[in-house]
């Protein structure tokens, strides 16, 4: 029996021939990752363990980006902390504030992760990478502490779900919608443990940036790790990025999947996920009639500069609803600069919207747009649990950038066409006087 | 780490699904002080929980509790408040791992959380994996800890464990 492209990289990872779900393995880290909220307590257990050094001061990431710049005292003195251990263990991969970015976005981006590698990170999205053919999973602090001095991580080898998409994606339909869609198909723990493959031909025709939405929410639905078989798009997008050598598996066609799942994509609308869970997707014309206050656009879900671009197209010309909020967050330095470059930032600013340095921020109720009791707000991110962007009485709809733009201009959960229609109609009367 | 061998508190019942953000709010990761990550522990859903808990006290809930972040502030907090085990039907696998590294005792049952209530008195023997719920005079058992977890334990801990197989490579 063959071996899915999971199985492979952690046998590889682990020096072994093959592994089968269930075995336990100790495996070889390419990188390990952590952020200014999980870096701290890694820190302190691993300064604990007296070792005195890393194992690799190239294979540690770590990225001031949740609650900075510095949302408090407490928070710049995590960062203090994460900054000091980068300088004195001589970490390669830190990024001070002003260079960052989200991190999710940020090491794919700057070539910093690749396919083919097994990544571990103290976030729970660090699931994103799979996207680039790679095994990425979440750990917590000691388990990245445990990495910082050994360069291992021990896993279960999980059981590998496959997703197949077929057909052509619809008007406003992205990588976001596909994965909601799949959330509120399983459930939230429908994917338990288990490595989930996105395949099938509507996949191998997504762009990089829908690919890393779609694995950044296989934690989502309980997930171990997501993961997209690397090929011509991943090829075109690491080419003249990547770090450091790459290689591209692949599963093999006899591998053993313990379910299958097939999507008619032709039949999938843009979804809107009602709190207080991700799996409850509806298509967008299910949504009703909901008036909202707040509208993020950006997250390590949707922070590219392709989501730049779509809330842009959406936003062009018009101006945010009059109460309502809609904070705009680029995901990378890089992305940002790109943005003013293409005048995305001075549209933002033209049609009333808040314009973010890169930072985790509202996504998880830290700063830069909490929500007060009552309100409503439609974002890019990747969870709308209770009280998780504020307010234990505040609501979050979780969907695309281009139905939080057009949210953002009408006030209330929206298509994008309603606001095009809305355009179209102005020019038809104009034309008529 | 200390290997408890006998468990008894009261129990405090949650539903399916608890996760991370209402086991303790981001806003408060600020910190990695255990005391104060529990005095702020299930507040949106309960507020005051940790001044109700006892030292021993239980958590029993539904399906994949702990689901959401990676945050190891979860179970810290948990365990911070006197919580001295969870029983769920099922964990998510973040919030286990990290469970498992910082010495708050998790047991899997898929029946127990349907019949024991709020305010039970239970009474757990580890070795066994047995519930005892006094009040109601019934027993349940649990899965058997994976080996592999038990090893971690046995050995200490994570770190520990980890330095001794790296040792044992000759690194």
């Amino acid at each position: 029996m063959g071996m899915t492209i999971t199985e492979k990289i952690l046998a590889v990872h682990a020096n072994l021939d093959r592994v089968r779900p269930g075995d336990m393995i100790m495996a070889r880290v390419d990188m390990a990752l952590g952020n200014d909220i999980t870096a701290p307590i890694a820190i302190e257990v691993f300064e604990k363990a007296g070792v005195g050094k890393v194992f690799d001061r190239d294979k540690i990431a770590l990225v001031p980006d949740h609650f900075a710049p510095n949302k408090d005292i407490k928070s710049a003195e995590q960062c203090k902390l994460m900054r000091e251990f980068a300088r004195k263990y001589g970490i390669t991969h830190y990024w001070e504030q002003g260079e960052m970015g989200i991190e999710h976005i940020l090491l794919p981006e700057q070539g910093v992760v690749v396919p083919g590698d097994l990544v571990i990170g103290a976030d729970s999205h660090t699931c994103t990478y799979g996207a680039l053919g790679a095994f990425s999973t979440g750990v917590g602090s000691t388990d990245l502490a445990a990495a910082f001095i050994t360069g291992t991580a021990w896993f279960r080898v999980p059981e590998s779900m496959k997703f197949i998409f077929t057909g052509k994606r619809g008007k406003w339909v992205y990588g976001k919608d596909l994965i909601l869609y799949t959330i509120g198909r399983i459930g939230v723990d429908g994917a338990l443990y288990r490595a989930m493959e996105f395949t099938g031909p509507t996949i191998e025709e997504l762009p990089m940036a829908d690919r890393l939405t779609m694995c950044n929410m296989a934690i989502e639905a309980g997930g171990k790790s997501g993961i997209i078989a690397p090929d011509a798009i991943t090829e075109e997008y690491v080419r003249d990025r990547a770090e450091r050598p790459y290689t591209f598996y692949a599963s093999d066609a006899d591998a053993p999947y313990v379910e299958e799942i097939e999507f008619d994509v032709p039949g999938i609308e843009p979804q809107v996920a009602f709190p207080f869970l991700p799996e409850n997707a509806k298509g967008i014309s299910e949504v009703g009639d909901i008036a909202i206050d707040q509208v993020v656009i950006g997250a390590c879900t949707n922070g590219h500069l392709e989501d730049m671009r779509i809330a842009a197209s959406i936003l062009k010309g018009k101006k945010v609803a009059k109460y309502v909020r809609a904070i705009i967050i680029p995901g990378t330095r890089r992305i940002y600069t790109e943005c003013l470059k293409e005048g995305l930032i001075e549209l933002f600013m033209e049609s009333g919207a808040i314009v973010s340095t890169p930072t985790c921020g509202p996504c998880l109720g830290g700063y830069m747009g909490v929500l007060a009791e009552g309100e409503r707000c439609v974002a890019t991110t990747n969870r709308n649990f209770v009280g998780r962007m504020g307010h234990v009485r505040s609501e979050v709809y979780l969907a695309n950038p281009a139905v939080a733009a057009a949210s953002a201009i009408t006030g209330k959960i929206s298509s994008p066409d309603e606001v095009i229609y809305v355009q179209v109609k102005r020019d038809t009367i104009r034309k008529a006087r | 780490m200390s290997q408890r061998k006998q468990i008894s508190g009261k129990v405090f019942k949650f539903g399916d699904d608890v996760d991370t953000d209402v086991i303790i709010p981001a806003r408060y990761l600020n910190t990695t002080d255990p005391k104060e990550l529990a005095s702020h522990c299930m507040e949106g859903v309960r507020p005051g929980f940790v001044k109700e808990v006892s030292s021993g006290d239980v958590i029993v809930a539904g399906k994949n509790f702990g689901c959401g972040s990676s945050r190891e502030h979860a179970p810290i907090a948990i365990k911070g408040a006197g919580i001295s085990s969870v029983i769920a039907k099922s964990f998510a696998r973040i919030f286990y791992r990290n469970s498992f590294n910082t010495g708050l005792t998790l047991l899997v049952s898929e029946e127990a959380p349907d019949k024991i209530e709020e305010g039970d008195e239970l009474e757990i023997d580890l070795s066994s994996g047995i519930i005892r719920n006094k009040t109601k005079g019934e027993e349940h058992r649990t899965h058997p800890v994976p080996e592999f977890m038990r090893n971690l334990v046995a050995a200490g801990g994570l770190i520990p464990y980890m330095l001794r197989k790296h040792a044992r490579k000759g690194e």
